[in-house]
């Protein structure tokens, strides 16, 4: 990292992460949408940096973007503060109503979806049942809104052949949802009921910016096997 | 012939249940911002089929209908109000990092604090003594973080009432009834938020959006007794 005026620091990007993280993943989309250069730095997650705790005291959570010195924290208010400070590549649509779209979506997928299935993950026998049934039930709206918005023409949520805000939003689906089905032993994920969801988590997975970051699924598996067990206090089961 | 031109009149419909935080909010932005609208009380437990059309997924209010078209969730719908009439009374601040440091207390607020204050609801309901003590120093702790974050300005944002103020204020009309009803105030703890609350309650927006708050405790002795709590 650079030291000495504060000019050397004008326009300086830093993202603090854990390589395993859907919501970091999330960030270093909408930077690399924009072409920004950043400085990541990986964190510790038993040994957090001293950056990292008074960047963000109040969760001392990842991701941390670190701006000219500022800091910002949880992924959807960082990707509004990129899309507002750069403005090239649009990642909320212009239109008022639109961006309320979005945002509504965004917040759908993260009470219905990435909530949920983090609870799934770390949970067994009804209890997990239970959020399993939410997932499918939240996943079958999933598939009405992709089968209402996209097409031959429209691959993605943000419209034309851009990814937009939902599509950043969601597409750690592409890659984290079967790591963690397997490693929670669920499924929600159905080929047959969600057709058009599952071409879009195709195409999301072969946007370049996008395809280069996906961590090898048998790596997130280890990770998220772990994590698990430490949870429920499992024994390795190979 | 000459046919004056007609301008389109704003419709404003705002499907809300009188209690309701979340619905407290948006009503605070849209008289911040000098709106006429129609508020229609909704009666959760017969829903109006208009709301069960404009809010599908969620079934929930506050909802907002501009000109015949639905936005659901007090956050979005309070920044689509200070998007479309961003002439006046600007809810968020114009720097990018001030509107990320306002929406992630905001988003603060809601999470935490309406978490903390739904348990320490539960708790004050359902248990007594140590474990009530316990549940009202947990809340505590969250209140604390916003009395740092507040510190010495008069409102979240500076000189300038906003987005964060209205995201806790109807959190405030609550708390007044938890505290009525268990003898449990902040004062001593949060002096500079209960400030904030009253430096708040002088604006109309706020005084005007918010339950009489004997009535909102009377709403409150009501759920109480339906849920057969003594």
């Amino acid at each position: 990292m650079a030291s000495g005026s504060v000019a050397d620091q004008e326009g300086q990007v830093m993202l603090l992460g854990f390589w395993f993280s859907a919501f970091v993943k999330r960030v270093e989309w909408a930077l690399k949408l924009k072409g920004i250069e950043y400085d990541y730095v990986e964190e510790d997650l038993a040994n957090k940096s001293t950056l990292l705790l008074t960047s963000n005291p109040i969760h001392k959570k990842v991701p941390v973007l670190i701006h000219n010195g500022n800091p910002i924290a949880e992924s959807l208010v960082i990707i509004e503060y990129i899309d507002e400070t750069w403005k090239q590549n649009t990642i909320l649509p212009q239109d008022p109503y639109e961006r309320a779209m979005a945002r509504f979506w965004a917040n759908f997928i993260e009470q219905k979806v990435t909530e949920p299935i983090r609870e799934a993950l770390v949970s067994q026998g009804e209890q997990q049942e239970k959020k399993v049934k939410e997932l499918k039930e939240a996943m079958e709206v999933v598939e009405g809104e992709a089968k209402a918005k996209l097409n031959d023409k429209t691959l993605f949520f943000g419209g034309g052949n851009g990814v937009g805000y939902v599509d950043i939003v969601l597409g750690w689906t592409c890659n984290w949802m079967e790591t963690i089905e397997e490693v929670g032993g669920f499924k929600v994920l159905d080929p047959e009921s969600q057709p058009q969801f599952h071409k879009w988590m195709a195409n999301v997975r072969e946007v370049p910016f996008i395809k280069t970051t996906l961590e090898p699924k048998e790596k997130l598996v280890e990770f998220f096997r772990m994590v698990r067990q430490d949870r429920l206090g499992l024994v390795a089961n190979k | 012939m000459v046919i004056a031109a007609v301008e389109m009149a704003e419709e404003i419909i705002l499907l809300d249940f009188w209690p309701s935080m979340f619905g407290m909010k948006v009503r605070i932005a849209l008289t911040e911002k000098g709106l006429k609208y129609e508020r229609r009380e909704e009666n959760l437990l017969n829903k109006s089929p208009l709301l069960l059309e404009m809010n599908p997924i969620h079934k929930k209010v506050p909802v907002l209908i501009h000109n015949g078209k639905p936005i659901c969730e007090s956050q979005i719908i309070v920044q689509y109000i200070d998007e479309v009439w961003k002439d006046k009374s600007p809810l968020l601040p114009s720097d990018p990092y001030e509107r990320a440091k306002a929406r992630f207390w905001a988003d603060y607020i809601d999470k935490k604090v309406w978490e903390r204050l739904h348990l320490l609801g539960g708790k004050l309901w359902r248990t007594k003594g140590e474990e009530q003590e316990a549940g009202k120093k947990e809340y505590i702790e969250y209140l604390k973080l916003l009395e740092e974050e507040l510190g010495d300005k008069p409102y979240f944002g500076g000189e300038n009432f906003g987005f964060v103020d209205l995201t806790l204020m109807p959190y405030f009309s609550w708390l007044h009834v938890f505290e009525i009803a268990t003898k449990f105030s902040i004062e001593v703890e949060c002096p500079k938020l209960i400030t904030w609350s009253k430096r708040c309650m002088e604006r109309e927006s706020v005084s005007t959006s918010l339950p009489d708050h004997q009535k909102l405790y009377g709403f409150f002795l009501q759920l109480k007794k339906w849920h057969g709590i003594e």
